[in-house]
């Protein structure tokens, strides 16, 4: 910033600074693809098995993408990291496949019931995720809305213990199996030779539709509007007659909304559930926010995707037990080459 | 009699509460009455020869030593520190690898011995004197604590959390995976889930080395550190560093205009808190006989952050209340006495399975009712609660 001032123009070690800034996190990024691609084409002669990655990766992304949006946008608004929201995200799971288990649903169900006891279950698991993640804000965050920003961050890993544990206490300690409703790892069709199983039409189908809704809503409404007017200043939006407590109730809401169903994906994808499933696929998610720059909610769609991908590269190559280091690895390095992510941050102190 | 020795630990220093005494009392005789205690606790028979009761006021004491670190970090600095569990680790792992038959295959299976006496001589492995593998260890995680401090420096707090969060989680993996990768002849770097163990017991010069079933010199050895880490901290908050991390953690850009380097002093406080985790790390991982990967979860990371909270941020003699008050709880009165509680009501639960439920609640209760802690340092409690004050509400009325 300061060398633009100097008539000559910025010198070498300036450019290079900016150079990495730039295409620094692309270029981490590609190494993962770009050396297993090679890998795949001097093994096998084709790119198979990194497009079953990439469609695995996009469809569990789906999933990372909409936990992100909560994260993104409750920075956005209140400048918090939502530590809870993880946790959002296993009750999410946890409702919906306590409703399925209620309801009687199995595998031999017909396609009918199993349809609407889904939909069902996407409802109960919206509904009670975002009433849960309203609370939260009651109770956590807004009684120390003006205190020192550690303050509510404590309270927020406080929370995020006392939920796991309630997860802990619902379901038991170990995976808890769900019923397998939509043979989620049957091929539905091949293209290319990459096979597309049940579970990631699943998480398209859903995931798709809320966020254009989230978005249109976002952008269109007026509830929308007040919530944007509040993420850039809270006090000029109060002034214009803003209802900001309600406002940012209803972020939690939303964010929690989605988290709510990304649980529910979640639940039929990988059909296992457990308490700790919150605190690795909140930090996932995370990260995947911040990729995209927070506060960002095109951003965070890309950074779950991305990441999603990631994950599944390494899933599938590296080793399952790699993966949660790899990923927070990533964290790291984005930390170091850009902080305010792939498509920059849209906070009030991003500068 | 557990609870006796528990409450008069405990009772001097919250004394002070009260009323007020004259400063040299506050500053000398408190301190000393509560050392006189400890050093004679011991001597008492029935807790002495208590070898479980010692082993937990010694691991109490460790976790003093660990809390005192993180209140470096997160107190003084205020650079929220969530994974400070990776300290722990590294202080454990000098002990692991430089004081136990881990190595087994080095020098042709001969092994490696510097200053270490009696049979440890014969063993294979690399086994290095107590007091080495204390300054190594200390130099590992002053390393360690300066890398992981590194990327964190242009970030905004939050930011920092999450970032020392995800280097905890890391160096957590790392010890639970890299029990497959072998070094030095063929030893895996870690032992994983099974843990090094047996590791050296603590041996010191003119001293007899310390035993299994006599847990006193371990206790007077804790205590000893503690007393040495409570030395330092004093004196690196009086000093010209300790004001410059409070000045950082108030206002970071005043204080950068008033000169003070940010990146050196947050490199610092990093380094020097994560020294203590060293410290005590490698103390814990001779006291309790393992090097277990289990032993370095996210959740240590949270208990030990819960002691400073609890005690107050920034406030010395607080956080070793805290610290010794959560020990209490977390070792003795949630696994021994309220453990059957829910299921006496008919709840088909144990405590010991919420436990950090509990914790997370106290950070909740705490940092909503009394943000400053039990026992609070002056400046920070100003801090705390001036800025809970200027509500929107005080704004108003002040502006009218």
């Amino acid at each position: 910033m300061e060398a633009a001032s100097i008539p000559a123009g910025p010198p070498a070690s300036q450019r290079v600074k900016q150079l990495i800034g730039t295409y620094g996190l692309t270029a981490v990024l590609l190494i993962m693809p770009v050396w297993f691609a090679i890998q795949d084409l001097t093994d096998e002669g084709n790119l198979v098995r990194l497009g079953e990655n990439l469609v695995a990766g996009l469809s569990n992304g789906a999933i990372w993408a909409l936990v992100a949006i909560g994260y993104t946008l409750v920075y956005g608004i209140v400048e918090l990291i939502n530590f809870a929201h993880g946790e959002i995200f296993m009750i999410g799971s946890f409702i919906s496949a306590s409703l399925i288990v209620t309801l009687g649903l199995t595998v031999d169900s017909a396609a009918v019931p199993v349809f609407f006891g889904l939909l069902a279950a996407l409802l109960l698991a919206m509904i009670g995720s975002g009433t849960l993640n309203v609370l939260i804000e009651r109770v956590a965050y807004r009684p120390l809305r003006s205190a020192p920003k550690l303050a509510p961050l404590i309270t927020a890993v406080g929370m995020s213990f006392i939920l796991q544990n309630v997860g802990l206490l619902w379901k038991g300690g170990n995976q808890q199996g769900v019923p397998d409703l939509l043979n989620a790892q049957n091929t539905l069709f091949t293209v290319f030779g990459v096979t597309i199983e049940n579970a990631d039409v699943l998480s398209v189908v859903v995931t798709i539709p809320l966020l254009i809704v989230m978005t249109s809503f976002i952008n269109r409404s007026r509830l929308g509007k007040a919530m944007r007017a509040t993420a850039q200043d809270p006090e000029a939006a109060r002034l214009m007659g803003i209802n900001v407590d309600t406002t940012i109730s209803l972020t939690f809401l939303l964010g929690g909304m989605l988290a709510g169903a990304a649980g529910l994906i979640y639940a039929m994808y990988q059909t296992t559930i457990w308490f700790f499933q919150g605190f690795t696929g909140g930090l996932i998610a995370f990260t995947a926010a911040v990729m995209g720059g927070i506060g960002n909610l095109r951003g965070a769609v890309l950074g779950g995707l991305i990441i999603g991908f990631i994950q599944q590269m390494s899933d599938n190559r590296i080793g399952t037990e790699w993966t949660p280091a790899i990923v927070f690895g990533y964290l790291v390095l984005i930390m170091v080459f850009k902080p305010s992510g792939l498509l920059g941050e849209q906070t009030r102190d991003a500068g | 009699m557990s609870v006796a020795a528990s409450e008069a630990q405990q009772t001097p220093p919250e004394q002070k509460k009260g009323f007020e005494l004259p400063g040299w009392a506050e500053k000398i005789l408190i301190p000393a009455i509560v050392l006189l205690i400890a050093i004679v606790l011991p001597l008492i028979p029935s807790i002495g020869e208590n070898a479980a009761l010692m082993q937990q006021m010694a691991v109490a004491l460790a976790y003093v030593v660990m809390a005192l670190g993180l209140n470096i970090i997160v107190g003084f600095a205020g650079l929220l520190d969530l994974g400070y569990v990776a300290f722990f680790a590294f202080g454990a792992f000098a002990v692991g690898w430089f004081a136990s038959g881990h190595f087994a295959y080095v020098n042709n299976e001969q092994g490696i011995h510097l200053l270490v006496g009696g049979n440890t001589v014969n063993l294979p492995g690399i086994h290095f004197n107590f007091l080495i593998v204390l300054v190594i260890a200390v130099i590992l995680t002053t390393i360690a604590g300066m890398i992981i401090g590194l990327p964190t420096l242009r970030l905004r707090g939050d930011y920092i959390a999450i970032v020392t969060l995800a280097f905890g989680e890391i160096i957590g993996r790392l010890a639970v995976n890299l029990d497959g990768t072998t070094i030095l002849g063929g030893t895996p770097v870690t032992a994983g889930r099974q843990g090094i163990s047996p590791v050296d017991r603590i041996d010191l010069p003119f001293l007899d080395p310390f035993t299994v079933l006599d847990k006193k010199p371990w206790f007077y050895f804790a205590l000893f550190l503690v007393v040495l880490v409570l030395f330092v901290n004093f004196r690196l908050r009086d000093s010209r560093m300790g004001r410059a991390w409070v000045a950082l953690r108030e206002d970071e850009i005043a204080a950068v205009a008033m000169g003070v380097p940010a990146v050196k002093t947050k490199l610092m406080a990093y380094g020097a808190g994560a020294a203590f985790g060293g410290l005590s790390g490698a103390y814990l991982a001779s006291l309790l006989n393992t090097v277990n990967a289990d032993q370095f979860q996210f959740s240590f990371s949270i208990l030990v952050l819960a002691m400073v909270i609890l005690g107050g941020l920034g406030s010395i003699w607080g956080v070793v209340i805290g610290a010794i008050v959560l020990s209490i709880l977390n070792n003795w009165l949630i696994p021994d006495v309220i453990n059957d509680l829910p299921s006496n009501v008919g709840l088909e639960f144990d405590m010991t399975q919420i436990t950090f439920a509990i914790y997370g609640f106290l950070l909740l209760l705490m940092m909503i009712l009394r943000p400053q802690g039990l026992l609070p340092e002056r400046r920070h409690q100003m801090e705390l609660t001036e800025h809970a004050e200027t509500t929107d509400e005080t704004l108003y009325t002040a502006r009218s």
